[in-house]
């Protein structure tokens, strides 16, 4: 069968301020196909997203849609083409029911003067059903979750005709679970002719879902493929121009004898986790993993004191501690990064140098209780430095960083409070590949200074590289424990699935 | 159902206003002579007229402080015009003039926000002071002690007469019907037309709200003109009531309608609240001003009463907020 052409981007170039964000780009989009678009951040993935999108005037180039030339588009020609957008943050309404915002904007474009509730519903529950789901449609979309929040944005972008939806990194806030029922939306879509246009930089989600794959890189479409051509080293070598080799951690061989930095023996916590006992020792990096709701985060949050556990217990270099508050936590030397680092984590409008030091600013201060500048500015260095967060002045805004080196800061400002034991809960979410592995890199040296680190993560290659040791849970019990070098990716999938 | 409705603002509202009735009515039976709901009606008129105004720019997201302002400058205008020709008509010509000053006062208020894309507090905080100050100087600063026949005549509207126990006679007075009026166009502006819709969508997030599609300014210039003729409809009511105008009358009371608004369970940040919340809130407010002197509180200790119900009334559904939210995301983290 001969596919036919829905969307057409012509030699498409475009710069801001004579840097060039897209040089020369042309692909095609055929009907029902599921077209993935990767590249790190800055290659220019969501600089063609908004030049489709019609916020941006491209400078050279057209883009043909079903048939029809654009020399530029505005955005209500992209809606009326049939192109919808599904932006990162959904672009919703928080304080409407379900109903009212999937239906709302098509209300809005056939110039409706009135609202009729009955009908909104009608619209709404049938736009569900296209796409098999089914949800309270009178729940208020702010008390909803990230999964379902993106179903009502697929379900309104259908309800305008779309013919072509383009996702931003749709997985980014998504359980595995998610993920897959997502994929079967999207799969659906596909078989009744609806053309999906997927960015987003994780490599195993790509492999699975893609139909067609392009590569970006620094505004330079660098391959375009039949999916059935990548496999995941091919990918990450077109998108970062080299291949990475991501060494696995190998820690000392005797390093399990003497008094473990932590020792946890049958910690239980009712619903969440029940008998959790393991050892963790100095130098050791050891991944906890499992499905949603096999209590992996809870036991994290326990660990650190903000869900204390209800038994057990826990001991520190070989004494025995309570920890029931993260200060409690705190003061054993046990540190804890988040796994939203945006909203848990970082100050994203103060300057990179305040976060770092802003947990242990009474240390920094002189004799009279006011901040010692030149020791402040010695502590930031420091951190800039030793974990090699790249920007220009410590004075920037954290928003200005990247992911990865955003998750650098947030490092920083745990260690600078000394912790002997650190956990990071998903510490690489939502960071492009290149600066995971620099990441991992970082993870691993702290390691080897002597730190005992525990990551949390349900990232396979993640776990495999950066841990020496890995625990599976399962239904709120650690049902296997093993060497990171004892498996391969596809055994430990195996493994994570029969949860 | 049921469940739905004792977890709603306005039913919590409802029983803080039912316990406080029954409580005062209780100590003194004078409350629940026809007399003083018949006075609790009249005061309640000219702050419910302009807390539909209120509620309006609160839903969309942004405060007015202006609308008293407006209110009197509207009522002092058209009571100078109306006396100055000697028009003895309908109360409707000087109603309808004072919208109409109120509508352009209004629409000022809406190009300043609209163009100079000024936070709206700041904004009718500088036209509240403009508005006075074009009042006093260029009108007049004299307090007049007359208003026109047509608003004389519609203060001794009555819908219904009562003879009191000293025999003389007080009414329903025929004001409140407007209020009943513009509370049923109001809500149905809000609930049933898409311009009604836009305002929610607008305070619940305004860039979602322009990617919808929505004219974003257009709206505003809507909200901020109806409330200027709110306020306008509010300010003649007002000077019938008093049959007099004091150019120095209102500005400064506008803090009582806004608290009225948000105790009716509607959001100062905008997305959430509805007509017969802040119907609810303003009935509160004026039960507590003129009522709570029948079982002898001082007139001090009303406003530290206020002051108590509005932290309480505003305090419970932010906390109940924050433990939803908190739920949600304890729910969210697996």
């Amino acid at each position: 069968m001969m596919a036919e052409e829905f969307l057409k981007v012509n030699n498409i170039s475009k710069s801001f301020a004579g840097v060039h964000a897209l040089q020369n780009v042309s692909f095609t989009i055929n009907t029902g196909e599921i077209h993935c678009l990767i590249g790190e951040n800055g290659s220019g993935k969501s600089t063609m997203i908004k030049i489709i999108a019609g916020v941006y005037e491209p400078d050279e180039g057209e883009i043909i849609i079903a048939g029809k030339k654009f020399k530029r588009l505005h955005p209500i020609d992209t809606i009326r083409e049939g192109i919808q957008i599904i932006y990162q943050d959904f672009s919703l309404f928080p304080n409407f029911t379900v109903a009212e915002n999937i239906a709302l904007n098509s209300q809005l474009s056939e110039n409706k003067k009135l609202v009729n509730m009955r009908e909104v519903r009608r619209i709404a529950r049938e736009a569900l059903e296209s796409i098999n789901v089914s949800m309270d449609l009178d729940m208020l979309v702010g008390q909803m979750s990230v999964a379902d929040k993106q179903l009502i944005a697929i379900s309104r972008a259908l309800l305008q005709n779309a013919r072509l939806i383009i996702m931003d990194e749709p997985t980014t806030a998504l359980t595995n679970r998610e993920v897959k029922s997502l994929f079967k939306v999207i799969n659906n879509l596909k078989d009744k002719g609806i053309s999906t246009m997927f960015v987003s930089h994780k490599l195993n989600e790509v492999l699975e879902i893609a139909d067609r794959t392009m590569v970006f890189r620094n505004g330079v479409k660098v391959i375009d493929a039949d999916a059935k051509e990548f496999d995941q080293a091919k990918m990450v070598y077109y998108m970062t121009g080299h291949n990475i080799e991501e060494e696995s951690y190998k820690c000392p061989d005797n390093l399990r004898e003497g008094t473990p930095l932590l020792s946890v023996k049958s910690l239980t916590s009712t619903g969440n986790f029940r008998d959790i006992s393991f050892d963790l020792f100095s130098q050791e990096i050891v991944g906890i993993t499992g499905l949603l709701g096999s209590g992996r985060t809870e036991l994290a949050l326990a660990l650190f004191g903000i869900n204390p556990a209800e038994s057990g217990e826990i001991i520190i270099n070989g004494e025995k501690v309570r920890i029931n508050s993260a200060s409690d936590a705190l003061k054993c030397g046990i540190g804890y990064v988040p796994e939203d680092r945006l909203t848990e984590g970082l100050f994203l409008e103060r300057p990179i140098g305040q976060n770092i030091i802003a947990t242990t600013i009474d240390k920094l201060l002189n004799k009279i209780r006011l901040i010692n500048q030149q020791k402040m500015e010695n502590e930031i260095k420091n951190w800039i430095d030793g974990l090699t967060i790249k920007t220009n002045s410590a004075q920037n805004p954290v928003k200005s960083l990247s992911g990865g080196n955003q998750q650098r800061v947030v490092l920083a400002k745990w260690l600078a409070s000394n912790p002997r034991i650190l956990i990071l809960n998903g510490p690489t979410v939502g960071v492009d590949i290149g600066s995971k592995t620099e990441l991992h890199e970082t993870i691993k040296n702290l390691a080897r200074q002597g730190l005992g680190v525990i990551v949390v993560s349900d990232d396979i290659p993640e776990l495999l590289h950066v841990c020496n040791r890995i625990l599976l849970m399962r239904e709120g019990k650690i049902v296997n424990e093993f060497c990171a070098s004892e498996v391969n990716e596809d055994e430990l999938a195996v493994m994570l699935a029969e949860g | 159902m049921l469940k739905k409705i004792i977890k709603t603002n306005e039913f919590f509202v409802a029983m803080i206003l039912i316990v406080l009735c029954l409580f005062i009515g209780i100590l003194n039976p004078v409350f629940f002579t026809l007399q003083n709901l018949f006075d609790l009606c009249r005061s309640a008129t000219v702050m419910g007229i302009f807390a539909m105004g209120a509620l309006i720019v609160i839903i969309s997201g942004g405060v007015d402080v202006s609308f008293t302002a407006i209110a009197i400058s509207a009522m002092y205008i058209t009571v100078k015009i109306l006396l100055a020709l000697n028009f003895t008509g309908t109360v409707v010509v000087a109603i309808a003039l004072s919208a109409l000053i109120g509508l352009i006062m209004g629409l000022i208020n809406a190009a300043i926000i609209a163009f100079f894309k000024i936070p709206t507090l700041i904004a009718t905080l500088g036209t509240q002071s403009l508005f006075q100050g074009f009042l006093l100087f260029f009108i007049g600063s004299k307090y007049i002690n007359n208003v026109p026949d047509g608003m004389l005549r519609f203060a001794r509207t009555n819908l219904v007469t009562t003879t009191t126990s000293s025999g003389a006679i007080t009414g329903l007075q025929a004001g409140i019907l407007i209020l009943i009026g513009v509370a049923i166009i109001v809500w149905f502006i809000l609930r049933f037309t898409m311009i009604g819709r836009g305002i929610y969508a607008i305070g619940g997030s305004r860039e979602a709200a322009e990617r919808a599609g929505f004219n974003v300014v257009a709206i505003q210039f809507f909200i901020y003109g109806l409330v200027g003729i709110l306020a306008g409809i509010g300010g003649a009511v007002f000077g019938s009531h008093y049959k007099q105008a004091n150019p120095f009358d209102l500005v400064g009371t506008e803090l009582n309608t806004i608290a009225a608004v948000v105790l009716g369970g509607a959001l100062i940040t905008g997305g959430k609240g509805t007509v017969f919340g802040a119907i609810l809130g303003v009935s509160l407010v004026v039960v507590i001003n003129n009522s709570l002197v029948l079982i002898g509180v001082p007139s001090e200790w009303q406003k530290v009463v206020l002051g108590i119900i509005l932290i309480i009334g505003a305090g419970i559904p932010a906390y109940k907020n924050m433990m939803a939210e908190k739920r949600l995301k304890a729910n969210l983290s697996e």
